[in-house]
C-alpha cells in the first residue's frame, strides 16, 4: 500500500515535471511580470490574462528591466544587483545567468539581435555580451571621476546600425558604441551635453536619442542621423521662473509617448504633461496634471496618454485625450502604481500595482478594470512585441 | 581610561537611540521601513547599496554622524537628487532613520 502510494506521488511528481516542460504555442502574446522584491519573475499569458510560469532566484530586481531576443523566446532581465539572465519563455526557465557588475542600470538588444549592453553604476560603464551565452564581447569603462570611482553610465538604448547610445551621468556626456565589428567597438563620445543626464530615450524610428539633465534645465537631443552635428539643447526655457518642486522618484524617459508628430514627456519638478513638438522642439502646451509624472505612454494608436506619478502620489493614473489635451480620466488604483505595458495594439494596458501585490488590467477604450492576476510586489511588466521595437 | 571612556560612549549612543526610538511608534517604525525600501530604494537601492544615490550601508555611512545624516534626509541636497523629505518625515523620525542606517539595517 505504502509502495502504491509513493509510486502514485513519484508520477505525479514526474507529471508535475513533465507539464513544466516546455510549451508548444507562438509566444507572441506572452510577457514577463517582475517581482522585485522577491527576485521573482512571472511569465504570463497576456490574452488569458493568466500566469504560466514563476521563475526565481534572479537576485535584487529593483529597477529591473528586459529586452527580448528576435524570435522572442528568450526574455534577457537586467538586475539591480548586476545580474544578468537569459530565460526561455517557453520552458519556464533559466537558461544563462551571470553577475555583470556590481549595481547596474538597464540594458539593451542590438538590431541584429546578437549582442546584449548592460549599463553600470558601479563600476561605471558597459559591457557587451553574445545574446547566445552571455559569454563577455567587450568592456567598455566610463571617463573617470576621480582616482576611485567612474562615471555612472545611464540611459543606454539600441539604435540602428549596431549601434548602443548611452550617457554618462557624473561628466555630462554621450557615447555612441558602434558595435559593427564586435572584435573592435568604435566610440564616439559628445563632451559637454548638459549636467547630471539621468535617463534617455530614443524615438520609435531611432532618430532622435534624447537625455534629460538633472543638473539644469532643458533635455540634450542628438540626432543619430547626424551625429557629427553633436547634441543641443531643447526646452532650456522649460520651468523658468516657476518654483521646481522636489522630486521624489526620477521620471522614467523610457516611456516617451510621441503621438503623431507630438511628443508627450514628464515635467521634471513640476505636475505637468508636456507637449512638445517634434523637429522644432518646441513647448506646445503643459497639461496640468495630479501629480510629478514618472510614466508618461502612449497607448500604441497615439489617441491616449496614460501618466502614473511620482511619490506621494503614487496611488493614480491619469488619462490624456491628445486631441483636446485634457486630462479624460483619474483612476486610484491602488498604492504604488509603477509601471504600465500596453497590448501591442492597444486594447488592454497591464498595471503593476506594488502595495496590492497585484497587476491589473484595463479596456482602453471603457477605461474599466477587467482583470486582476495576483503579483508579488510587481513592478515592471514586458510585452513580447518589445522584440520588434528599437529602444525597447 | 580610554576603555571606560568608549563603555561610556556605547552606553550614551544606545540611551540616545532608545530614547529616538521610544519617540517613534512600532506602527511608524514600520511604515519608515517600508519607505526606505520601496521609497528610498528607487533611488539607493531595494538593499540600499546604491543606484543613483550611494549606498546608504553602514560601512559607507560610517564616517558621518547621525545629526548630519538626518539632517540631509530633512532638508535633502540641493543640486543633486537627493529631495528633502520634510514634508513626510518629522526630525525624531529622521533621527531614527539616520540611527537604524549607521547600525545597518536591511530592509
Ligand atoms: C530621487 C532620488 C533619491 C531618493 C528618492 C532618495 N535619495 Fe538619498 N540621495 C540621493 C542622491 C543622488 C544622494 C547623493 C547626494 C550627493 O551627491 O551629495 C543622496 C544622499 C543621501 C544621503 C547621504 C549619503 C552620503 O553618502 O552623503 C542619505 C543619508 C540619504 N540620501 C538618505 C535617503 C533616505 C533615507 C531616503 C528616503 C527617505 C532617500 N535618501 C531618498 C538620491 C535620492
Amino acid at each position: 500500500m505504502r509502495l502504491m502510494r509513493y509510486l502514485l506521488s513519484a508520477l505525479l511528481l514526474y507529471s508535475g515535471q513533465a507539464s513544466a516542460e516546455c510549451l508548444t504555442r507562438g509566444t507572441g502574446d506572452m510577457g514577463i511580470v517582475i517581482e522585485r522584491a522577491a527576485g521573482s519573475v512571472q511569465v504570463v499569458d497576456r490574452r488569458a490574462h493568466r500566469a504560466l510560469f514563476r521563475i526565481e532566484g534572479l537576485g535584487d530586481l529593483s529597477h529591473a528591466s528586459a529586452v527580448y531576443s528576435p524570435d522572442e523566446r528568450y526574455a534577457y532581465i537586467f538586475g539591480r544587483d548586476g545580474g544578468l539572465t537569459r530565460l526561455d519563455i517557453l520552458c519556464g526557465t533559466i537558461t544563462h545567468r551571470i553577475v555583470q557588475g556590481g549595481n547596474s542600470i538597464g540594458g539593451a538588444i542590438s538590431q541584429d539581435g546578437n549582442l546584449i549592453a548592460v549599463s553600470n553604476y558601479e563600476p561605471g560603464g558597459v559591457k557587451v555580451f553574445a545574446a547566445s551565452d552571455l559569454r563577455l564581447v567587450a568592456d567598455i569603462p566610463a571617463t573617470p571621476v576621480n582616482s576611485e570611482k567612474r562615471s555612472k553610465t545611464v540611459g543606454l538604448v539600441d539604435a540602428g546600425e549596431q549601434r548602443f547610445v548611452y550617457s554618462l551621468y557624473d561628466t555630462g556626456e554621450t557615447w555612441i558604441l558602434d558595435m559593427s565589428d564586435p572584435a573592435n567597438p568604435v566610440i564616439q563620445k559628445h563632451e559637454k551635453i548638459g549636467q547630471l543626464p539621468y535617463d534617455a530615450l530614443i524615438t520609435r524610428d531611432g532618430r532622435y536619442y534624447i537625455a534629460g539633465l538633472f543638473g539644469q534645465d532643458g533635455l540634450a537631443l542628438l540626432d543619430l542621423w547626424h551625429p557629427e552635428r553633436g547634441t543641443r539643447l531643447i526646452l532650456e526655457d522649460y520651468g523658468k521662473g516657476e518654483q521646481k518642486l522636489p522630486v521624489y522618484k526620477m521620471p522614467h524617459l523610457e516611456g516617451w509617448a510621441m503621438a503623431g508628430n507630438r511628443a508627450f514627456l514628464p515635467g521634471v519638478g513640476h505636475h505637468q504633461v508636456l507637449v512638445v513638438e517634434r523637429g522644432e522642439w518646441n513647448t506646445l502646451a503643459k497639461i496640468p496634471v495630479y501629480g510629478q509624472p514618472v510614466f508618461v505612454m502612449a497607448r500604441p494608436d497615439g489617441r491616449q496618454i496614460w501618466v502614473n506619478f511620482a511619490f506621494p502620489d503614487n496611488d493614480t493614473i491619469q488619462v490624456i485625450d491628445t486631441e483636446t489635451l485634457k486630462v479624460v480620466k483619474t483612476l486610484k488604483p491602488g498604492k504604488g502604481a509603477l509601471h504600465m505595458e500596453f497590448a501591442p495594439r492597444g486594447e488592454e494596458v497591464w498595471i503593476s500595482i506594488r502595495d496590492k501585490d497585484e497587476v491589473q488590467v484595463y479596456d482602453t477604450r471603457k477605461l474599466q478594470l477587467t482583470h486582476t492576476l495576483p503579483v508579488a510586489k510587481p513592478s515592471g511588466i514586458f510585452f513580447t512585441a518589445r522584440a520588434h521595437t528599437t529602444g525597447l | 581610561m580610554p576603555r571606560t571612556i568608549a563603555v561610556m560612549t556605547a552606553l550614551l549612543i544606545a540611551a540616545s537611540s532608545a530614547a529616538v526610538a521610544a519617540d517613534v511608534p512600532p506602527q511608524r517604525q514600520a511604515e519608515l521601513r517600508y519607505l526606505l525600501k520601496h521609497d528610498c530604494g528607487s533611488c539607493h537601492g531595494m538593499r540600499l547599496e546604491g543606484g543613483l544615490g550611494p549606498a546608504l550601508t553602514a560601512r559607507r555611512l560610517a564616517p558621518y554622524g547621525v545629526d548630519f545624516l538626518a539632517l540631509t534626509i530633512i532638508q535633502g541636497r540641493p543640486g543633486t537628487p537627493m529631495p528633502p523629505w520634510r514634508p513626510f518625515i518629522s526630525e525624531p523620525e529622521a533621527q531614527w532613520l539616520a540611527t537604524q542606517l549607521k547600525q545597518g539595517i536591511r530592509p
